[in-house]
């Protein structure tokens, strides 16, 4: 069995996953589940940015104090509150998904690749301690930046353009026309 | 409940799975894509939104996908500016939000300092979502402004909260821009330029 797909098997079977995901549930995005990961750790130390108000009627009210987390009827509260969610489950399952790709059938990450990718030791260095700050410095931007856009790679790109949608395309002038020159001029090797 | 805990097992499972086998985990491969020495991943999305979204719509034609499934999200200008600060951690860290954490559970540890960065830099946005609604509200300004929302699409998808930018059959618009990208997904080189020097 080939290790990897070729572009065209997994262009089709990745095309496939979105599909049969926006036929039977909603549309795929990943960056959300940051925002309610953070608020399952930060919204018990500070109980007003995730309140549970029961209703006379029997139904509850989500309401937070942050004007974010209040966004759409508070529905990241809610999230929050009920973490077996569907999109929350997701984005854990992807977790699952990539280790049973290595485990069977591979391929399998390489033990000098475990934690520097081979393109940065040959262009930035074998220090560890540059790679993981980079790593958290480039986390922070990607998932500020998804924030802000209301999307990342998966909702705006993949699910976004499948749509047709507008928004899909902004996104990607907006990742391109900064990622394609960054990469060209850090990595040149 | 359980039937969303399950859904959510199946396909986020198969999502990173894919993720994995076509190689989308690997920075070796996103930085090649980027910086256009190996533009395998290039094919693969290119091809993938092409391919799903010409079955996408042939099944809204024919009414097997429900139009209410569609969820559009708005076009304002943080759209751009966001993706451009996204552009900068992808060019630099060579994983997505969701790549890192299949890359994670496929054995790449620095994949969990790319989710620590992450997970600060979504809680960093939300404590300063306020201020930028207040200080900022350009950001949240419409590029082309239809409607209340702006949840804009090319093609017509038959959901009335998502006007259409051309008014031909969703089917038409859609099949056209699909088969561009299915197209374009042949065409493009595996590799469109070389490193500077051979390593």
């Amino acid at each position: 069995m080939t290790q990897t797909w070729g572009w065209l098997k997994g262009g089709i079977v990745l095309g496939l996953v979105f599909l049969t995901a926006v036929a039977i549930v909603k549309p795929i995005g990943v960056s959300t589940q940051y925002v309610i990961a953070d608020c399952l750790i930060f919204c018990n130390v500070d109980p007003a940015l995730a309140q549970e108000i029961p209703q006379e009627d029997g139904s509850v009210i989500y309401k937070s104090s942050n004007p974010y987390l209040n966004k759409s009827k508070g529905k990241y509260v809610k999230a929050a509150k009920n973490p077996g969610n569907y999109g929350f489950v997701f984005v854990l399952a992807m977790f699952v998904g990539g280790w049973l790709a290595a485990k069977f059938g591979g391929p399998t990450v390489a033990d000098d690749e475990k934690w520097i990718p081979r393109v940065w030791r040959e262009n930035i260095g074998p220090s560890w301690g540059k790679r993981m700050a980079g790593a958290f410095f480039a986390g922070f931007m990607i998932l500020f930046g998804a924030r802000l856009a209301g999307g990342c790679t998966s909702g705006h790109m993949m699910s976004g353009m499948m749509q047709t949608s507008l928004s899909g395309y902004l996104f990607a002038i907006g990742v391109f026309t900064i990622a394609v020159p960054v990469s060209i001029l850090l990595f040149r090797r | 409940m359980l039937k969303q805990i399950i859904l959510g097992l199946l396909f986020g499972g198969a999502f990173g799975f894919v993720l994995h086998k076509v190689q989308a985990t690997d920075p070796n491969k996103i930085v090649g894509f980027l910086r256009l020495t190996d533009m395998h991943l290039a094919k693969v999305i290119l091809f993938a939104i092409g391919f799903s979204s010409f079955l996408l719509f042939i099944g809204l034609a024919i009414g097997l996908v429900p139009a209410s499934h569609i969820h559009v999200k708005a076009s304002y200008l943080g759209v751009i500016l966001g993706g451009s600060i996204f552009g900068l951690g992808f060019g630099l860290g060579g994983y997505c939000p969701g790549t890192t954490v299949a890359a994670w559970g496929a054995g790449r540890k620095d994949a969990i300092f790319m989710i620590l960065g992450g997970l600060v830099g979504a809680w960093v946005f939300v404590l300063c979502y306020g201020w930028l609604l207040n200080n900022m509200s350009w950001l949240f300004d419409s590029v082309v402004s239809i409607n209340e929302t702006n949840k804009i699409t090319l093609a017509d998808t038959g959901n009335i909260k998502n006007p259409a930018l051309f008014s031909l059959p969703g089917i038409v618009v859609a099949g056209v821009i699909a088969i561009i990208f299915m197209v374009a997904a042949f065409l493009i080189p595996d590799q469109i330029r070389n490193t500077t020097t051979a390593s």
